[in-house]
């Protein structure tokens, strides 16, 4: 059996796996959001407009057809990429992923990003001395890190590097000059700024990714201190580490070539998960820095009480989670042979 | 959580299943990790425990320790200031809408404790049973239980407890129970998991078929069998998620989600309203009400982390001092050992 | 009269535990000469994997040695981690127990070898290295085609024998086989017996194959010395071992092996002594049929008894047992189910 074929294989079964998963979230945030007695449109502009003007606008939207109805228009709608159109602003959800879609993906990259380059190496430190004091360091920190809510993080960073030090911007994305000057390509600011050679708006731009980027990877970098810890300290007492050993293999090789590359492979698989944390995390995490993300914007929905607005950014958020956890799994196949069909 | 799977390794491994056993009382059940453990561990566990305790005490005693109520702004000399800086009136100032930072920060552990008690007993009330129900009986019921909490797994947590609390804010007035209903439905997909894999090994176990044989009825055997056996996995479970909930709680009062500020003080709440004072450099509305959450999750924390190892006996580190060996014998035959340092008589082969 | 190659000299290894050090390994004196096979053989819990690892120097963590391992004239204990390292491999081998988790899943076959000839022979080409470890492979019956794959692929039997030519591609002058069929089948463990039995011929390597299964040793092995709550209560050749034993363990041991030709099933009565606080004297004196009183009091001596055969029991010295300890000794009926 070739290798490139179970491979294949694989990914086809995953993929078909996902259309019921899909299916059963895009069910479960329908059915939540029809809990609330009442319709999304009274809920919404209930004193606002006469009853009149509600009514018309319930049957514009379709509220007033029965609930099974509406179900399947949702479904439908949802296989084409439509997901509403908000109550509140008359937007588009399409258009609002367009235009906030690239803030939060920079933040949630740029965190992820912060998580790894700090995490890994230190889980591997915590994971070699086990049981001393270095291990103990780390593990607090680790602790610390995640116990400390992004928005605390975030405010106590603009005390200290904002206020008083003023070395980094506190808020938004880029500072108002910049923003002016961008061309927009892909939507993504710092990409469209490097496309256009814009180096200083670049430059900019980082500046003021780094505290919010920092803050919300010291949340998911706990979780990959532990992870990476436990499985390098259960590896270096394996078998085939052992066995490594008894050929002569210098503690050295043992440590980053059969312990902690082994280790790495559980962190992939937890990578899905953490993507879930992120999106939780980038919400409040934009809202401490006022970053012009898409949280920044459910946010105001919910205020609002634009049921619309909310089912449509939740619904995306849900299908991001399960793409990113396919996405995922496939590389975990690619990583690890034993993981085949 | 996403954090506790990590944690304990492999998410949905079950722990050793076999006849539960009576062994010594409760107590000593208790305090078995605290005697086991040693070193950092233990350090761990016990720091976690210290914490933890001052924490729920400060939340049982908090109108004898805060100076003021929590949402008080004037005592018999007047009005508070707003955004007053710490002094002896306000030891830790006050906020920007004169209330006392200190009686805030103190009550606040008070909601923490509620919220989070209700909605780990909530969320143990329905995920456990659900789990050790469609663990056992299987079939259609399980599938689609799975299927269910899968994809509630899948979620963002603090979207999903947003979605909740937004929904049910209409409906229910209480905004501690709000909150609380909102954390329980995130994590009762936690427990029924766990409790779920663990009634599917403990189900093939011996002692179970033993039970069915003599004729014991379904409702028997989980309730009196698979229960206890189950059970053990769960304590570790709960504490990392009330460190989760914590958080979770404190997410939802910054976003302005949860309690209502005339209600309860919430610690989430207040940093939120700090950030404004963070411009004009006021530290003092921002620092007591974070350090509370940290503390008392870090407390949590520790708890479960630090049970965890000493429940999980790949992770547990034995005291164990490295021996001294005699090799030196006396001179003349003795019970211990031979005559004298063997001498190689006559070599093998030679 | 040829040196011996490995010499173990009142060697002991003891390991912490809750409830006392373990003395697994407690005074054991025993030669390799090139190119023999010794077999260990022993109940489990007798000590004799500690004394293999021991060999290697892959002691658990925490434990105290005292005594020698000594190899090309140095002490393999005293060695620092670096020149250990340095040792196994070329010098020193093992082969494990457990051939399914022995490997790096992550890694393929060939990364295997590319590692370990790398590291103790960096002057070989890539081409040199992976013909060393295609032809040590085809000895072992792993064709070449099978090289770049993943452990996962191969069955158990053929993890061991590609264990067994990872431990020989670098030519040790000793291999330490630490139960290797105990995990297999009973058809794969004589194809792997068959291979251990050719080392001696195509390789020249001195052997010490540890194991609890007396068959083996009569069929595979030159000498063998036979293990008992951390010392070696009998040593000599294979077959005078294991068709006059000296010793009563020995005999015991043997008369509870099971053949073809077995009717009734023999058993040895009690249970492998605590090696934390082992019986006084001799430490078998518990359980043997021919026990004096003698044994419960005083060090039994080691006696040669044969041509290069030597064992560790009053019954070779009855004349040197003080007066009137040489009557039977007396003790509870060990019964069976007690310690079972």
């Amino acid at each position: 059996m070739s290798r490139a074929g179970s491979l294949r294989g694989y990914i086809l079964i995953r993929i078909a796996l996902m259309v019921p998963m899909v299916w059963v979230l895009l069910t479960v945030v329908f059915l939540m959001m029809r809990v609330a007695p009442g319709d999304p449109i009274s809920a919404t502009l209930g004193g606002k407009l006469s009853p009149a003007d509600l009514d018309e606008r319930r049957e514009a939207l379709g509220f007033d057809r029965s609930l099974f109805v509406q179900y399947l228009e949702y479904l439908w709608d949802a296989v084409r990429f439509q997901f509403g159109t908000t109550i509140t602003d008359g937007q588009t959800i399409g258009s609002i992923l367009v235009e906030n879609g690239g803030a939060t993906l920079t933040l949630t990259v740029a965190a992820l990003v912060f998580a790894l380059v700090v995490g890994l190496p230190l889980g591997l430190i915590a994971g070699r001395y086990r049981e001393t004091l270095p291990d103990a360091a780390i593990r607090i920190f680790a602790i610390l890190g995640y116990a400390a809510p992004p928005f605390f993080i975030g405010l106590l960073a603009q005390l200290l590097f904002a206020k008083n030090l003023d070395w980094l911007p506190a808020s938004k994305m880029a500072s108002p000059i910049v923003q002016a000057q961008a061309e927009t390509y892909t939507h993504i600011l710092i990409i469209d700024l490097a496309i256009d050679g814009n180096w200083d708006g670049v430059w900019d731009v980082v500046k003021h990714l780094i505290l919010p980027a920092v803050t919300l990877g010291l949340l998911v970098m706990g979780v990959f201190i532990r992870l990476v810890r436990v499985n390098v300290g259960q590896a270096l007492g394996g078998d085939y580490v052992e066995a490594a050993r008894a050929r002569g293999v210098p503690e050295r090789r043992v440590v980053s070539r059969h312990a902690f590359r082994n280790a790495l492979v559980p962190v992939v698989t937890v990578m899905g998960l953490q993507v879930a944390l992120l999106l939780g995390g980038a919400v409040l995490t934009e809202q401490t820095f006022s970053w012009p993300g898409l949280g920044t914007r459910l946010l105001q929905y919910l205020n609002s009480r634009d049921y619309i607005g909310v089912q449509g950014l939740i619904t995306v958020f849900a299908l991001v989670v399960v793409v990113i956890s396919l996405l995922i799994d496939i590389i975990n196949a690619l990583i690890d042979p034993r993981v085949r069909y | 959580m996403t954090a506790t799977t990590s944690v304990t390794g492999t998410p949905d491994k079950a722990p050793e299943a076999g006849p539960p056993k009576r062994r010594g009382g409760l107590l000593s059940r208790i305090t078995a990790p605290y005697r086991q453990s040693h070193g950092i561990q233990r350090f761990m566990l016990v720091s976690g425990t210290a914490i933890s305790l001052a924490m729920i005490l400060m939340a049982i005693f908090a109108p004898l320790l805060a100076p003021y109520g929590f949402d008080t702004y004037q005592d018999a000399d007047g009005r508070f200031p707003t955004q007053g800086e710490p002094s002896d009136r306000n030891p830790w100032g006050t906020t920007v809408q004169g209330f006392d930072v200190m009686s805030r920060a103190i009550f606040g552990a008070r909601t923490a404790v509620e919220v989070v008690l209700l909605a780990v007993a909530f969320s143990l009330m329905i995920g456990v049973p659900l789990g050790l129900i469609s663990g056992y009986i299987g079939g259609w019921l399980d599938r689609v239980l799975v299927l269910i909490m899968d994809a509630l797994f899948a979620f963002p947590y603090l979207l999903l407890a947003i979605v909740a609390a937004f929904l049910l804010s209409n409906t229910i007035d209480s905004g501690i129970v709000v909150t609380a209903i909102a954390i329980t439905v995130v994590y009762v997909p936690q427990y029924f998991r766990v409790v779920r894999a663990s009634t599917l090994s403990a189900r093939e176990a011996t002692y179970i078929e033993a039970a069915r044989a003599i004729g014991a009825k379904p409702r028997t055997v989980i309730a009196r069998y698979l229960f206890p056996n189950v059970i053990q996995s769960v304590p570790v479970i709960a504490t990392l998620n009330a460190a989760d909930a914590i958080l979770t709680l404190a997410g939802l009062g910054f976003l302005g989600l949860g309690i209502q500020p005339s209600e309860a003080a919430e610690w989430g709440y207040d940093l939120q309203r700090a950030i404004a004072d963070a411009g004009a450099g006021i530290w003092w509305t921002a620092l007591f009400p974070g350090l509370g959450i940290v503390l008392a999750v870090t407390g949590l924390t520790l708890v479960g982390e630090g049970l965890n190892d000493v429940l999980n006996p790949t992770l547990r580190r034995r005291r164990v001092d490295r021996p001294v060996v005699q090799s030196r014998r006396a001179v003349g035959s003795s019970a211990v050992g031979p005559a004298s340092a063997p001498e190689v008589e006559e070599d093998a082969g030679q | 009269m040829k040196q011996p190659v490995l010499s173990l000299r009142d060697l002991h290894i003891w390991y912490g535990s809750e409830r006392g050090p373990v003395r697994a390994v407690d005074g054991v004196s025993l030669d390799l000469l090139p190119g023999e096979t010794v077999g260990l053989v022993g109940e489990s819990g007798c000590g004799k994997s500690t004394l293999g690892r021991g060999v290697l120097g892959l002691l658990p963590d925490g434990a105290g040695h005292a005594g020698e391992v000594s190899y090309g004239g140095r002490n393999i204990l005293a060695l620092k981690p670096k020149e250990l390292a340095q040792l196994r491999g070329p010098d020193l081998g093992m082969i494990f127990q457990e051939p399914m988790t022995r490997l790096n899943p992550l890694m393929r076959i060939s990364e295997h070898f590319e590692e370990v000839l790398r590291i103790h022979e960096p002057d070989l080409s890539k081409k040199q290295a992976k013909a060393r470890a295609l032809e040590t492979l085809r000895g072992m019956g792993i064709p070449p085609t099978r090289y770049t794959q993943y452990p996962h692929e191969f069955s158990g039997g053929m993890r061991q024998r590609i264990m067994i030519a990872l431990a020989l591609v670098l030519r040790p002058a000793v291999v330490v086989a630490d139960e290797p069929t105990t995990a297999l089948d009973v058809l794969v463990e004589a194809q792997i017996l068959r291979i251990i039995a050719d080392l001696r011929r195509n390789f020249d390597t001195a052997l010490l194959l540890i194991t609890h299964n007396l068959g083996i040793v009569a069929e595979a092995c030159d000498r063998v010395a036979v293990m008992y709550a951390g010392r070696v209560v009998e040593q000599g050749p294979a077959y005078d071992v294991t068709t006059k034993p000296a010793h009563p363990y020995s005999r015991e041991l043997l008369r509870s092996t099971i053949s073809l030709s077995t009717r009734e099933l023999h058993s040895i009565p009690g249970a492998p002594p605590d090696l934390v606080s082992p019986p006084s004297a001799c430490r078998f004196h518990p359980r043997c049929p021919n026990a004096m009183k003698v044994c419960a009091e005083q060090w039994p001596p080691t006696v040669t008894v044969g041509t290069a055969r030597r064992s560790e029991c009053w019954l070779h010295a009855t004349e040197d047992i003080p007066a009137g300890l040489e009557a039977p000794l007396e003790r509870e009926e060990l019964a069976v189910a007690e310690e079972a």
